[in-house]
């Protein structure tokens, strides 16, 4: 028998960015005990990286702005596959949020009359962005921990789960490896949040870092819970593109959103010849209305450079596969053609965007402010994931919730930018509400000490010098390349089901994985229990992208370019089915409530 | 393509040494992405620490030729590649394996530190108004994306190993950022010349010189919050009001 340490807490959250972060505090203030656990140190989660803002609609650059036009937004944005009630609530609590990181110290931007300043990011009608430079997520994320570390949780850092344990149908604790020494620890919980973040892993071109392996999405799918809408990955439009090393690093919308324009190499703006048709009347005719937007004229539309994502991704892919790309295969993204418009550029463009001034200057030897960027296309998030209801965020398994990233439902099939950040602090709340509210309800539930001795020994398999002679890199870069070329941001029936196949070879091979050395802080073991994450998430996009036979939001297909009325009334939703196979249903949307299907109707 | 020589500290707390590896170099790398070709290649089970790799989350710390540096900001262009190039962890902190420290200590520093403590709100929705100007200090100190490399520099603790008596320069800019926040209510100045030890520091500027952010530490936080220090406790003219005044409840 191997031996462990056991750590007991009423509530366990998993995941210390944003989400993680505000439901610890939200749990501790209910006053039940709380243990956080983090893959890296406290303060290094993807939140972090961050840039934009965070969207809610507190009016104070736009007074037109309210909750009924972030909630249009943000459905409209997602092509109405999204959990309503989940738009709802983000559109009506995300203000009081931001708010409430003031009171906690964070020091946004101003306006002239020093309250929160607010920017134009694609697909939100109007200034909505609340920010500090190009380096929001930092601000938030070090607003959070700093006010949580006084708050009482405990922080358990540079530990990673591995499976989740159940006491009959409800969850009862997890258990885990420190990085540092390698040690098998169990958590034992009434309640635990997920709020471990995305997948952006499983593909070769990511601004995501390696903690991004889908551990949630998959821990949550073997206790049984259900995930609902996994084909819909975001690529966000603007990622490094040059050099090599730097491909997928994160091009903030907001140089877009300050009057950044894309070109092709002829120096063409692209964006305008593909509006759709339901931004046709919120998009600006031509150039000068769209620079008006962004200098803030409230009777101006957006340029098409800030219409939604999943559009302009597949935009910049157009222009580059038709051969007028720029040199190392993406577009060019020019902030600097704003001198010929204001005084001072230079500054005004390294005030605003500091960060990416820095980020060029340093990795590329790239003036922004004198020349255009090179940009292209990076899987940035998942928009589905655990299947939650929208106001508790519990999960189908009781006791297990689920906020950010990891939890599907609020931004349907497209996520507008700024909603990320916005969605981890009003669902990270209400999950460390509900969480706690259920631990006081419920008893601890009893561990099964097979499970956890049979969890140890699936963990040290890599180590069995038997095994076989592969280490998990390669494997993890061929699953890279195959997710990338095959259900990537363009997609086609063969391709994905080739990628299908490919993807039980690739099990085959993670089954027989070897890793050298010993247990202490050893990357190659990480990389080999991601591994198995990593290629649950990835069947589950790709058996979800093969069966959504229509183009919506983040999933394009070439071989059905339309969208279809008929798959706008459903979600696909993944769960293991009764042998072990992973198995897909079609669930119908609940009907709308009526004041909310006006509110949309009003916006359109 | 060409080749470069990576010598890479490896062992753990017990014992360890250099060893040297020999990646293979492209256009536009960075020191993280060799470790990472190493690690992938030769090394499975390297130990080293990334995020985002995009000088943003402050995880990649090391020693490269000797300077604190962050890996993944490290243009390989910028070292001369004619001689092996050094990467070792840093070395103001315990060791735990090849190039991961361990830096609790920080963070238990900073649990310390009294937290913010806002004034009542401006307006009767629960809202502030700042104006930008007496915000931008705030927020240069805000940009510290806690690397620790200040603290690996600083000779305080860098060679006397001064850790239990001085927070070192991450967490006089911590300090700093929430005295000079405008909204903050809490003084922190009595902690600052006791608990803090803001005296060790003699300002040799190390700090500044490595701080990825170009956050100018020691003249903007550290040298104002001494000011303060020395205005409260060793001001003649001060300490005379103070004795003559009725005392007041701080």
């Amino acid at each position: 028998m191997t031996e462990y340490q056991t750590h007991t807490h009423d509530v366990l959250v998993i995941g210390a960015g944003g989400a993680g972060l505000r439901a610890a505090i939200e749990a501790s203030a209910h006053g039940v005990s709380v243990g956080l656990i983090c893959k890296s140190l406290l303060g290094k989660a993807h939140t972090v990286m961050a840039e934009g803002g965070i969207a809610a609609a507190l009016a104070n650059v736009d007074d037109r702005d309210g909750w009924k036009v972030h909630f249009a937004d943000t459905m409209r944005g997602g092509q109405y596959l999204n959990n309503w009630r989940m738009a709802e609530l983000h559109a009506k609590e995300a203000p009081d949020r931001v708010r409430e990181l003031e009171a906690w110290g964070a020091v946004f931007d101003r306006t002239h009359d020093g309250k929160i300043l607010q920017r134009n990011f694609g697909g939100h009608k109007y200034p909505r962005l609340a920010h500090v430079g190009d380096r929001t997520g930092l601000e938030m994320i070090r607003t959070l921990q700093d006010h949580g570390i006084h708050g009482g949780m405990e922080v358990y850092m540079e530990q990673t789960m591995i499976r989740l344990l159940k006491d009959g149908d409800r969850v009862c604790g997890v258990v885990s490896y420190d990085r540092e020494r390698g040690r098998f620890k169990v958590f034992l919980a009434k309640a635990i949040v997920f709020a471990t973040g995305g997948i952006g892993r499983a593909y070769k071109i990511t601004s995501n870092s390696w903690e991004y392996t889908g551990d949630g999405h998959t821990l949550a799918y073997e206790a049984g819970a259900v995930l609902t809408d996994m084909e819909f990955v975001q690529f966000h439009p603007t990622g490094m593109v040059w050099p090599p090393s730097v491909r997928g690093i994160l091009v903030t919308e907001g140089v877009r959103g300050e009057g950044g324009v894309l070109r092709n190499k002829d120096g063409k703006r692209f964006m305008f010849d593909d509006i759709p048709a339901n931004y046709r009347n919120q998009t600006a005719n031509n150039e000068e209305e769209g620079w008006r937007y962004t200098q803030g004229d409230k009777n101006s539309n957006r340029p098409p450079e800030l219409l939604t994502r999943d559009h302009v991704a597949r935009c910049i892919n157009r222009e580059v596969r038709a051969g007028r790309g720029s040199p190392h295969g993406g577009v060019f993204l020019d902030i600097a053609w704003i001198k010929e418009r204001i005084p001072n550029a230079p500054d005004h463009i390294r005030k605003k965007l500091p960060s990416m001034y820095h980020q060029f200057k340093q990795l590329a030897d790239l003036d922004i402010t004198k020349e255009p960027m090179e940009v292209g296309p990076t899987t940035h998030y998942i928009m589905g994931g655990i299947m939650v209801d929208g106001d508790t965020q519990m999960s189908t398994v009781p006791g297990l919730f689920a906020a950010g990233e990891c939890a599907g439902g609020l931004h349907g099939a497209n996520r507008l930018g700024g909603n990320s950040l916005s969605d981890l602090l009003v669902f990270g709340k209400r999950a460390g509400e509900y969480a706690a509210k259920f631990a006081k309800e419920n008893t601890q539930g009893k561990v099964d000490e097979q499970q956890v001795q049979d969890t140890f020994r699936a963990a040290l398999e890599p180590f069995e010098p038997s095994r076989g002679q592969e280490g998990p890199f390669q494997i993890m870069e061929d699953l890279q390349e195959l997710m990338q070329e095959n259900v990537g941001i363009v997609r086609k029936e063969d391709e994905m089901k080739h990628a299908f196949e490919s993807l039980q070879n690739l099990k085959s091979r993670a089954s027989k994985v070897t890793v050298k050395g010993n247990r202490e802080y050893n990357g190659g073991w990480h990389t080999a229990l991601d591994l198995g994450n990593l290629l649950t998430v990835s069947e589950a996009i790709t058996m979800a992208a093969i069966e959504r036979k229509e183009s919506r939001g983040g999933h394009f297909r070439d071989d059905h370019p339309e969208k279809d009325p008929a798959f706008g009334k459903f979600n696909f939703h993944i769960k293991k089915g009764a042998k072990g196979e992973m198995s897909i249903s079609r669930q119908e949307i609940k009907p709308i409530r009526e004041e909310l299907k006006a509110v949309i109707e009003e916006m359109k | 393509m060409a080749n470069a020589t990576f010598r890479v500290w490896r062992g753990n707390k017990e014992a360890g040494d250099f060893v040297d590896y020999n990646a293979e170099v492209s256009e536009g790398m960075v020191v993280l992405d060799a470790i990472h070709q190493i690690q992938a290649k030769q090394a499975n089970d390297m130990a080293v620490r990334w995020n985002c790799k995009a000088g943003k989350c402050g995880s990649c710390s090391a020693e490269i030729n000797g300077m604190p540096k962050l890996m993944c900001m490290t243009r390989l262009n910028q070292l001369d590649l004619s001689k092996p190039v050094t990467v070792e962890p840093l070395h103001a902190f315990p060791k735990i394996k090849d190039l991961v420290t361990d830096v609790s200590w920080n963070f238990r520093v900073k649990k310390k530190i009294k937290k913010f403590k806002p004034r009542a709100p401006d307006a009767a929705d629960g809202t502030w108004r700042m104006d930008q100007q007496d915000i931008d200090r705030v927020q240069e100190f805000r940009k510290c994306i806690e690397c620790f490399l200040c603290q690996d520099v600083c000779h305080v603790l860098r060679d006397h190993s001064k850790h239990e008596e001085f927070i070192g320069p991450r967490f006089l800019v911590h300090v700093a950022a929430l005295e000079m926040h405008p909204l903050d209510t809490e003084s922190r100045t009595e902690e600052l010349k006791t608990a803090h030890g803001i005296g060790f520091c003699n300002i040799t500027k190390c700090c500044t010189k490595v701080c990825p952010e170009n956050i100018t530490i020691t003249d903007n936080a550290i040298i104002p919050l001494k000011e303060r220090v020395v205005d409260e406790f060793y001001d003649p003219l001060t300490k005379l009001a103070r004795f003559l005044s009725p005392k007041k409840e701080k």
